[in-house]
């Protein structure tokens, strides 16, 4: 058994009413959205707020929209099932949509949001545990304590970004809106993320993540595709997880690439170089899309930090950038 | 920081209760503790295994994840509340008829998860049915059995569509008295 230690609870029925209340408690307040991932954290003794701002009955902050320029407005606090059945976003990134159905297990996706996984807190297998278990290693870099488990003498915690959708949405290039009280302000969303597994977001304590914006597809189309390395199909957080995004020219084959890599560590890593790579390659070529795995592979260096043998999860990067390319599909206006 | 409690008005089962708790109680522990309606499970009570997958608004949701003043002007419905003047839900009754259980924890998850699919789907496919019990585990891996019960009503549910609510009467009967 699990229990919470107490903390007040508001219920906000607009976000200005949600941003008045992080004004006012800031660092003392916890934003809870589906509570997929706040809640297990609560628990386990990771945050200690005097006081829980539920978002859930902000319909504002919900469902999704194609705005003028053409660009997809997804509200943060539509679910993680909902942005995975969206006609819109299936059409028209629908990378996206494979990256959000492969969070969890379907009952935490009807709870779980976008929003939520964005903002999701990065995981150690020295962290996400019991309070009473970290606290007899004497905690770690991340919370409590002054030692990292994983990297002998590390002065900065290495806990690593588990969020399926971000690291698709970073291959995508989205933008995040970021709103206080105060101010609104949009920021390319790996500028979100800074290398710190302490705190990986860019988010100071009285703003609010709104809205996720993807852009326009290409003229011809933008493609991608996401694959997760896990044990189970369901349920598991991410060993490795892949996403791509590509463009074509007009004999089919590849223009530009992306690929991003995460659940390595506190960011999701953009490989560098994939472009040049791949142009003038055919996105079927194996051989192409195994090289550019191994690009991949020659600079991410998996820890101890999350489950899995780290030999063994470097070696299945080649083969998660192949299926990632494999699993895409066009995304067109 | 002291608790605070708070008087929370919540609908369970078809009814509006007001329930004296602590605003960092989970729905769980207001069901269980408050309510005792034990039928719904605490099992791994951080989100991983099913086992307290309640209705809200006739979807599936974790309710040892779920804070309880979150479920306030939403429809809670438990494992108890599946129960009807006319009986045991089908599941219910088709769980036990295909001996869907070994130790039976995980069973409430799974009947209330399955509830919602076939809510939503009520023609669910065997591929469906796993995806949406996926959630679910069952530690004495008696999957093929809770596949099965799922199918069993399945079929009931499209025996009483075609033929009327008569033979989801007889139907129930059938089912009841196969193992009694």
């Amino acid at each position: 058994m699990l229990r919470l230690e107490p903390f007040a609870f508001a219920k906000p029925q607009t976000t200005d009413e949600a941003l008045a209340l992080l004004a006012r408690h800031g660092a003392k307040a916890k934003l809870i959205a589906g509570g997929t991932d706040l809640l297990p954290n609560l628990k386990h003794g990771l945050y200690e707020p005097e006081v829980v701002i539920a978002l859930s009955d902000l319909a504002e902050l919900r469902g999704v929209a194609v705005n003028g320029a053409g660009e997809l407005e997804i509200g943060a606090m539509t679910t993680l099932e909902e942005v995975e059945r969206a006609a819109l976003v299936r059409a028209r990134a629908p990378g996206l949509a494979q990256a959000a159905a492969a969070v969890a297990g379907p009952t935490q996706r009807t709870m779980g949001t976008l929003g939520g996984n964005v903002c999701l807190d990065t995981r150690c297998v020295w962290i996400n545990q019991s309070h009473f278990w970290r606290q007899s290693l004497g905690f770690c870099l991340k919370k409590d304590g002054t030692v990292c488990h994983v990297v002998k003498g590390g002065k900065s915690c290495v806990a690593a970004a588990s969020n399926d959708t971000a690291t698709l949405l970073v291959a995508l290039r989205a933008r995040l809106t970021i709103r206080s009280a105060a101010a609104t302000r949009e920021v390319a969303i790996a500028d979100f993320y800074k290398a710190d597994g302490a705190m990986n977001l860019r988010l100071a304590p009285d703003e609010l993540l709104t809205r996720i914006t993807v852009p326009a597809p290409a003229p011809q189309g933008t493609w991608s595709g996401y694959a997760k390395l896990r044990p189970r199909a369901s349920i598991d957080f991410p060993r490795l997880s892949v996403g791509v995004a590509w463009t074509t020219q007009q004999d089919g084959t590849f223009a530009d690439a992306t690929v991003v890599v995460s659940a390595i560590a506190a960011t999701p890593r953009v490989i560098a170089g994939i472009g040049e790579l791949l142009r003038g390659r055919r996105p079927d070529d194996l051989a192409a899309l195994l090289a550019a795995g191994e690009k991949a592979r020659s600079v991410v260096t998996p820890l101890t930090n999350i489950d899995g043998d780290p030999q063994w999860r470097r070696a299945m990067v080649p083969v998660f950038v192949k299926r990632s390319f494999l699993a895409g599909a066009r995304g067109g206006a | 920081m002291t608790a605070e409690t708070r008087i929370l008005r919540l609908h369970v089962n078809g009814s509006d209760v007001d329930v004296a708790a602590p605003s960092h109680w989970t729905l769980l522990e207001v069901v269980r503790y408050r309510l005792g309606l034990t039928g719904t499970k605490q099992g791994c009570d951080k989100g991983d295994c099913g086992a307290c997958t309640l209705l809200v608004d006739g979807r599936a949701r974790l309710s040892c994840i779920t804070l309880a003043g979150d479920a306030v002007g939403h429809r809670v419905t438990t494992i108890e509340g599946l129960v009807t003047k006319d009986g045991l839900d089908l599941l219910q009754r088709t769980f036990d008829e295909a001996g869907a259980l070994q130790c039976g924890f995980c069973q409430p998850g799974m009947i209330v998860a399955a509830r919602a699919c076939l809510d939503a789907k009520p023609e669910a496919t065997r591929a469906e049915v796993k995806e949406a019990l996926a959630s679910n585990l069952c530690r004495c891996t008696g999957y093929t059995k809770i596949f099965e019960a799922v199918e069993q009503a399945v079929r009931a549910g499209r025996a009483a569509h075609t033929n009327g609510p008569a033979s989801l009467v007889g139907d129930s009967a059938a089912l009841a008295g196969g193992r009694r």
